[in-house]
C-alpha cells in the first residue's frame, strides 16, 4: 500500500522555501487542516445526532409529560420508572411493546432475507449481457427510485377493500378467496407490509450486490470454466464467496434499516398501525407524540438502540470471525 | 423477455438449459411484481372519478388528463413541491460540499481521532430515527426560544436535519471514491505549489466526478421522500410533498386518480434524474463503497 510519506502529501514541499512565519503557520495548518476540514461534518452530525441522542438518554430518565414540554428541563426525575413502565410485560404498556418488538423482529427477518435473495438471484442473472438488460436493470431500479410515499400510496390504493387491484385479481379474477379481504387492517397486515417492504428494499440489494460483482476478476471464471465448472457450480464456487465482504456490510444496512424503518409502515397504516404489523418505530412514535408521554417514548428508543448495538456488535463480531477462518 | 445470446455450442462459457430457463422464468416473474404499482399508478392518474371509486379495472373506462390539472387545486401541491425542491436541494448541496471536505481529510491525512471519526459518524446511521427525533424537536424548540433563529417548523430546520442523513454514507462512499484518485496526482499539484484546498478542488473533485454525483443522487433521494421529520417538523406554510401528498385522502372523497397523478409528478424529477444517473451510481458504489 502507500508509505507514510505518501500519505501526508504536505511534508514534500520544500522544507527551505519558505521564512521562520510561514512555516509556522503551515505547520499549525498542516496539523489543523484535517480537523478544520471534518468541523462541519462533525459539527452537524454533533448537533442532529449525537447530543439529541444523550438528551434523548436523559429524558429516558424523567418524567417527560405534556406538563413539561416548554421546559423539560424542570420535570421530575423518575429513575428507571420509564424503563420498568416499558419492560413490565405483564402490564399493557410493556405487554404492547413486546408484541411490537417481536412483530418488528420476524418483519426484518423475512424482509431482509427476501430482500436480499431476490436482489442476488438478480443481480446474478443479469451479469451477462442480452438483449434487453439495459432496460430491465432500469425498470428493476424504480421501486428503489420512487420517493416512499408514492410507491406506498399506489400500494395503499391497490389494497383497498371495494376498489384495489388486490381483492380484484384474488377474488374476482382468480376466485381464490370467498370474500374480498382486508388487507390494511386486521392479520392480513402483515403481508401487505412485507410485500410494499420487499418490492421497495430488494432494488438496493440488487444495486449493491450488481456493483460488487464488477469487482469479481474474469479470470476466476475462466479458470473455473476451463476446470469444467458449470454456471451453477461457478455462481457457489466464486460468486457466493466473493460476494461474502460485500454481502456482509449489505445485509447489516438492509437490517438497521427495515428495523428503524418508519416511513412504509407510517404511510400504509397511518398514525396507528393494526396489531399485525404494529412495527416498533410506529409503535414509539405513538407512545410519544399521540399520549404526549416523551420519557416513556425516550425510555423504549434507548432500548431499541442498546438491542441494535447488541445485534450489530454480535454480528460484526460473528461475521469477522467467521471470513478470518474461511480465509485460512 | 430475457433472450440470451445465442450460446456457442461445445464452449465451456455456455450456460445450460437449467440455466437459462430459470433466468426467463425468475426474471419475468420480478417485472411483473415490479410492475404492477407503476403501471396501476400511470393508468389511474389518466382514469375518470368512477373508474377509481368503483370496481378496480385494468383498463381505463376513458382517458382523461383532468386528475393532473386537479391535483393542483384540491391541495396547493405547488407550494408543496417548491418547499421540497428548496429543501432537497439546499440539503444536497450542502451534504456533498461537506462530505467531499471530510472525506478528503481522511482519504489524504493521517491524524489522531481519525478512526474514531469514520466510527461514530457511521455509527449514527444505526440510531433509530425515533430516538433522536423527540430531543432534537425540543433543541430546536428551545433554540427558537432562546435565540429567535426559528429551526422548528421552518425550511432551514428540515435542511440541516436531511443533510446529516446522507451525511455518513456519502462520506464513507468518497472516502472510497478520493483512495482510488491516485495520490501522485495531488502531490503533484502540492509540489507545484497549490495549497491542499486548490489541490482537492483542482485535482481530486474532478477526478472523482462519478462518486461525487453518485452521493448527490443520494443525497436528494434521502431528502426527497423522508417522512418522520417532515411530519413533526413542518407547518402549514413550510409543508412539503412528503406530508402534504396525504391531504388528498383526508377530505370526505378520495380521489385515488388525483393522488395517483400527484404520485407520479412529484415521482418524475426524482426516477428521471436516478435513472439518468444510475450508471454513475453503480460506477461509485464499485469503486467506493463496496470496495
Amino acid at each position: 500500500m502507500t508509505s507514510t510519506a505518501l500519505k501526508e502529501p504536505v511534508r514534500r514541499t520544500p522544507p527551505g522555501a519558505a521564512r521562520e512565519p510561514r512555516r509556522r503557520t503551515g505547520r499549525i495548518r498542516r496539523v489543523g487542516l484535517p480537523y478544520l476540514l471534518l468541523l462541519p461534518a462533525l459539527l452537524l452530525e454533533l448537533l442532529v445526532h449525537l447530543v439529541p441522542m444523550v438528551i434523548g438518554i436523559v429524558m429516558s430518565f424523567k418524567e417527560l409529560t405534556q406538563f413539561y414540554i416548554r421546559d423539560w428541563g424542570s420535570a421530575p426525575w423518575s429513575g428507571l420508572g420509564n424503563y420498568e413502565v416499558s419492560v413490565d410485560f405483564d402490564a399493557p404498556v410493556g405487554e404492547a411493546l413486546l408484541h411490537s418488538f417481536l412483530t418488528t423482529v420476524g418483519f426484518t427477518l423475512l424482509s431482509v432475507g427476501l430482500c436480499w435473495l431476490v436482489g442476488t438471484a438478480a443481480a446474478i442473472f443479469m451479469q451477462d449481457t442480452f438483449r434487453g438488460r439495459g432496460l430491465l436493470r432500469a425498470l428493476f431500479l424504480v421501486p428503489y427510485a420512487l420517493p416512499v410515499y408514492a410507491a406506498v400510496i399506489t400500494w395503499v390504493f391497490m389494497f383497498q377493500h371495494d376498489n384495489g387491484l388486490v381483492n380484484h385479481v384474488l377474488h374476482d379474477q382468480l376466485h381464490l378467496t370467498d370474500e374480498p379481504s382486508f388487507w390494511l387492517i386486521g392479520d392480513n397486515s402483515f403481508y401487505a407490509l412485507l410485500a410494499v417492504s420487499v418490492w421497495k428494499g430488494w432494488p438496493f440489494a440488487f444495486l449493491i450486490v450488481m456493483a460488487g460483482l464488477q469487482n469479481i476478476p474474469k479470470e476466476l471464471y475462466e479458470a473455473a470454466a476451463l476446470d469444467g465448472a458449470g454456471v451453477w457450480q461457478q455462481i457457489r464456487r466464486i460468486t457466493l464467496p466473493s460476494l461474502r465482504p460485500v454481502n456482509q456490510v449489505l445485509v447489516l444496512v438492509l437490517f438497521l434499516w427495515t428495523f428503524n424503518d418508519f416511513n412504509t409502515p407510517y404511510v400504509l397504516f397511518g398514525k396507528s398501525a393494526p396489531e399485525a404489523a404494529d412495527l416498533i418505530s410506529v409503535h414509539i412514535y405513538q407512545a410519544s407524540f399521540v399520549t404526549w408521554n416523551f420519557g416513556t417514548g425516550s425510555a423504549m428508543s434507548v432500548l431499541l438502540l442498546l438491542f441494535l448495538l447488541a445485534v450489530t456488535g454480535a454480528y460484526l463480531l460473528f461475521t469477522s470471525r467467521g471470513r478470518r477462518t474461511a480465509d485460512g | 423477455m430475457a433472450s440470451p445470446g445465442a450460446p456457442m455450442p461445445n464452449s465451456p462459457m455456455a450456460p445450460p438449459r437449467s440455466f437459462l430457463w430459470t433466468r426467463r422464468i425468475f426474471l419475468t416473474l420480478l417485472t411483473g411484481f415490479v410492475l404492477v404499482p407503476v403501471y396501476v399508478m400511470v393508468s389511474s392518474s389518466l382514469k375518470p372519478l368512477a373508474d377509481v371509486t368503483g370496481e378496480f379495472r385494468w383498463l381505463p373506462s376513458g382517458l382523461t388528463i383532468r386528475p393532473y390539472i386537479d391535483i393542483w387545486s384540491t391541495v396547493p401541491l405547488a407550494k408543496y413541491f417548491v418547499n421540497s425542491l428548496v429543501v432537497a436541494g439546499a440539503a444536497t448541496v450542502c451534504s456533498v460540499v461537506i462530505a467531499v471536505f471530510a472525506a478528503y481529510a481522511v482519504s489524504r491525512y493521517e491524524f489522531r481521532g481519525k478512526r474514531v471519526f469514520t466510527v461514530t459518524v457511521l455509527s449514527t446511521q444505526m440510531f433509530p430515527g425515533i430516538l433522536f427525533l423527540l430531543p432534537l424537536f425540543l433543541i430546536y424548540v428551545n433554540i427558537g426560544n432562546a435565540t429567535g433563529i426559528a429551526l422548528f417548523g421552518s425550511r432551514g430546520g428540515l435542511i440541516l436535519t436531511y443533510l446529516t442523513f446522507s451525511l455518513p454514507f456519502s462520506i464513507w462512499m468518497l472516502i472510497g471514491y478520493f483512495d482510488s484518485v491516485p495520490r501522485d496526482l495531488d502531490e503533484a499539484a502540492l509540489v507545484d505549489g497549490c495549497g491542499p484546498l486548490k489541490a482537492l478542488l483542482r485535482i481530486v473533485v474532478p477526478a472523482a466526478v462519478p462518486g461525487i454525483v453518485a452521493v448527490a443522487v443520494y443525497a436528494f433521494m434521502t431528502a426527497w421522500g423522508e417522512v418522520l421529520f417532515a411530519s413533526v417538523m413542518t407547518n402549514d406554510t413550510t409543508r412539503t410533498l412528503a406530508v402534504g401528498l396525504q391531504g388528498y385522502s383526508t377530505l370526505n372523497d378520495v380521489y385515488w386518480n388525483q393522488i395517483m397523478a400527484a404520485s407520479l409528478v412529484v415521482s418524475v424529477p426524482v426516477v428521471a434524474g436516478f435513472l439518468l444517473l444510475q450508471r454513475y451510481l453503480v460506477t461509485g458504489l464499485t469503486a467506493g463503497a463496496v470496495k
